[in-house]
């Protein structure tokens, strides 16, 4: 389970996370949702120490680790070896095959015999329909097939969470549709997965639960039905306003 | 081309080359090597992100770019071979020259490998440090290899400027291409033609290091799929 608890970020003046609290239960799928700006990211990327909040407590399993406090380097690689980051920009390495940039980390962080490895990145790229690109460089490919394989390159570490910052954001419409099978496919089958989007069809397919966020507070954390209902006014505003950008 | 010049020319290339063979070209091949090491030592620590004593040996680094940058490279080799020995420290003109060129293509070298790894885009540290590997792994196995490809051609210089900069070892008795032609021009009264050859012989060897370069630079840009 993971956990955070009066957890606060602060660039300069403002306030990028203030006092939030959240449980990201187990075998779920938690939606990240709020306007620009609003700490969507900060948060996520908190919860793999690529940020570091001021102050808080974080709960990892049996590992707590308090913000206010310096964090051992081992403490730091084993949270990050339990979690899988899926970003925007895709970020594979350019220098390495499909298949290395899959067997990468198997290999040289959890010192797995290359033809394990190997073996177990072919069956991964096969599940995300990109069995044929292995031996292709990453700019051969189109942004949908590039974010695949940063999943199944997040994948091939067998972590106990997935996190995915705005995973479709760079994409059209019709490599989204790819890539958001995938991520549905994953949710379905119970992985742990905490994803932040500006796609609330995505959000209301795959949430268990969501969390709001404005201006780095947690304005709603619950189940997505009632937070479809548009509970209170601010959500109906948002919802309103991105219901309108996707027509 | 009279009869006499022709016989200058065969008789005293071969002394040049011979001269490019014992003397340019190793002084140039272990000085860059061993330059490009202190290089990479130097951007690795200048980059690197320790506090506390540790800072200490970033300045002294900065020093040592400094100091190399912004002195000429003759006066350089002076001081070390004819001015250190009056501190008792005394080095072979050999020792001396390949001290000096390391260290100052060291210094250059350092802010090309320093620039080519700023260039590497922070997503891929990212990347690399979300899947659990730690900023050693990350700095060889991910951002070195493609910081290779974006400092060929500014190291290609330094290696390039570092062939004719050998001339200048001349200064501390090495007889290398240089002042070969030199001796040979004083006896032969023949200036123009023997300062030539010397310049063919080091074109000669920029023309394969610039062939080499190409070669090169395709190589570690082949997953670049358009280049201009």
């Amino acid at each position: 389970m993971l956990k955070l608890e009066h957890v606060n970020k602060i660039y300069g003046e403002r306030h990028a996370l203030n006092d939030v609290n959240i449980t990201f239960p187990e075998h779920k799928t938690t939606v990240i949702v709020g306007p620009s700006g609003s700490g969507k990211s900060t948060l996520l990327r908190s919860l793999n120490l690529l940020e570091r909040p001021e102050n808080g407590l974080y709960h990892f399993d049996d590992l707590t680790l308090d913000f206010s406090q310096p964090i051992s380097e081992k403490n730091v690689l084993q949270l990050r070896r339990q979690t899988g980051m899926v970003f925007q920009s895709f970020n594979l390495f350019p220098h390495l095959t499909v298949l290395k940039n899959v067997t990468e980390a198997p290999i040289h962080v959890l010192k797995q015999a290359p033809a394990i490895a190997t073996s177990t990145a072919k069956a991964l790229l096969a599940q995300v329909g990109l069995a044929d690109k292995a031996d292709q460089f990453p700019t051969a490919l189109s942004g949908g097939q590039q974010q695949r394989v940063a999943i199944a390159r997040a994948l091939a570490m067998k972590p106990k969470y997935m996190f995915f910052d705005e995973p479709t954001s760079a994409l059209d419409p019709e490599l989204e549709a790819d890539v958001l099978r995938v991520l549905l496919k994953l949710a379905q089958e119970h992985n742990s997965m905490i994803v932040v989007t500006h796609n609330m069809e995505f959000a209301k397919g795959v949430a268990d639960q969501i969390i709001f966020l404005e201006e780095g507070e947690i304005l709603y954390s619950g189940d997505p039905q009632t937070f479809f209902t548009e509970p209170t006014e601010r959500i109906h505003d948002f919802l309103s306003a991105m219901n309108f950008m996707i027509k | 081309m009279s009869s006499s010049t022709w016989e200058i020319v065969t008789s005293s290339l071969p002394q040049i080359i011979t001269a490019a063979v014992k003397y340019t070209i190793p002084l140039t091949l272990i000085s860059f090597v061993l330059g490009l090491i202190l290089a990479l030592i130097t951007a690795m620590v200048r980059l690197s992100l320790m506090r506390g004593p540790f800072q200490i040996v970033r300045g002294l680094f900065w020093g040592y770019v400094w100091l190399f940058r912004s002195t000429p490279l003759l006066v350089q080799l002076f001081i070390v071979f004819f001015g250190l020995p009056n501190l008792g420290i005394e080095f072979s003109p050999w020792i001396a020259a390949i001290i000096t060129f390391t260290l100052n293509v060291g210094a250059y070298s350092s802010e090309t490998i320093r620039a080519a790894i700023l260039s590497i885009p922070n997503g891929q540290w990212e990347a690399a440090l979300t899947l659990g590997m730690t900023r050693r792994q990350v700095l060889f196995r991910i951002i070195l290899p493609q910081a290779v490809r974006v400092s060929l051609p500014p190291l290609s210089n330094s290696f390039i400027g570092l062939v004719k900069d050998t001339s200048l070892a001349s200064s501390i008795t090495i007889v290398e291409m240089f002042t070969v032609g030199q001796q040979i021009s004083a006896k032969t009264y023949e200036p123009l033609l023997l300062y030539s050859l010397v310049a063919l012989v080091y074109l000669v060897i920029c023309t394969v290091l610039t062939i080499l370069q190409s070669y090169l630079e395709k190589w570690t840009s082949r997953y670049v799929p358009t280049q201009h």
